[in-house]
């Protein structure tokens, strides 16, 4: 597997051989396209590198063609009409995946794993599905940064590959990224141990308690507006060209994002 | 045709950096009285003939449902526009 290189032995293609360890390969992971996304290859292809196969999900179609997971990728869905991810939240592909993310679990079947990153975060809160909401970031201006992430819940479907406490570095780039909730909420979350993500070092937006990313209470929705699908190949993520708390990193810290709902989807049969 | 009007503001604890930009232009054009700037969204919704209760009820029910976000923003008029 293209991990185990070093970052100059990298070839410029993606290595989608199978990975070492349990076979995800009937795993199938729906990866949802809204007119504006833009991340949604990027998804995909973290889900194949992790080993998972993509099925790839309309906006406008309600059936989700029996997959395993779904992602919400980042972009700009309806060019941020109304609010950032207002309108997608009322799509027909949005109706099915807040249903199954929502089912009781009863029966056997067990709720959706489902993963928003940036504007799918956006989403996912405008859906309901996750608390609060994203304004405009404090300092008014668009932000791209290499960021360095704690992870402070690692029972959640995206997060049970890390550490706790594990610091990873994943790219940051948005607007509205400055996660807002009311006190009640933001208690609430942090009694629950439901901020999956927190920034370290630097806050880059002004959102409250340097929260990047919440799941819901049964940890089968999270959302978060780094993007960790930006950093699943050695050598094209943060690494060694960055520098201070960038420098030296094998560049593929997100992946650890699409190979905890692979193993916990796997470990669940 | 009539038309009803739906205005929404940010709720006044969540920071608006439009109406913060806003504010900083406006001594630029030689105004210096005001002491803060909100930038809101206002939705005009069209019906066929008179605006009923039942138009009223629904617009409200737009408002509150897809126009605003109730974490973030507060519907703070729905009327019909006189014209």
């Amino acid at each position: 597997m293209a991990e185990s290189l070093a970052a100059h032995e990298v070839p410029l293609v993606g290595d989608f051989s199978a990975p070492a360890g349990p076979d995800f390969s009937d795993i199938r992971v729906g990866v949802v396209t809204f007119p504006g996304t833009l991340d949604d290859r990027d998804a995909a292809r973290a889900v194949r590198l992790a080993g998972g196969t993509v099925v790839e999900l309309w906006h406008d179609d309600s059936n989700l063609h029996n997959v395993d997971a779904v992602i919400i990728p980042g972009g700009f869905s309806y060019g941020d009409y109304l609010r950032a991810g207002a309108i997608a939240a009322k799509a027909p592909v949005m109706t099915s995946v807040v249903a199954a993310a929502n089912a009781s679990g009863t029966s056997g079947s067990s709720p959706l794993p489902v993963l928003g990153i940036c504007n799918g975060f956006q989403i996912l809160t405008e859906a309901h599905l996750l608390p609060g909401s994203m304004i405009k970031n404090d300092h008014r201006k668009f932000i791209c940064r290499d960021q360095v992430l704690r992870i402070d819940n690692n029972t959640t479907a995206f997060t049970s590959g890390y550490e706790l406490g594990q610091e990873i570095v994943v790219p940051l780039k948005n607007q509205d990224g400055q996660y807002v909730c009311d006190q009640r909420t933001l208690d609430e979350l942090e009694a629950e141990n439901r901020v999956a993500f927190r920034y370290v070092g630097y806050n880059p937006n002004g959102s409250r308690n340097d929260i990047a990313g919440v799941t819901n209470a049964r940890g089968n929705v999270v959302g978060l507006m780094p993007h960790p699908e930006h950093a699943v190949e050695p050598g094209f993520g943060p690494s060694s060209s960055g520098f201070g708390d960038v420098s030296l990193r094998g560049g593929a810290d997100g992946l650890g994002v699409f190979t905890s709902v692979l193993s916990s989807l796997v470990n669940a049969r | 045709m009539a038309r009803i009007v739906v205005d929404v503001m940010l709720k006044p604890e969540i920071l608006d950096p439009q109406g913060k930009a806003i504010a900083h232009e406006l001594p630029r054009i030689g105004l210096n009285d005001f002491a803060g700037v909100r930038q809101g969204k206002r939705f005009e919704l069209t019906v066929e003939g008179e605006v009923t209760e039942a138009h009223l009820a629904a617009a409200r029910k737009a408002a509150e449902e897809l126009l605003s976000n109730p974490v973030i923003e507060d519907v703070v008029n729905v009327s019909v526009l006189e014209d």
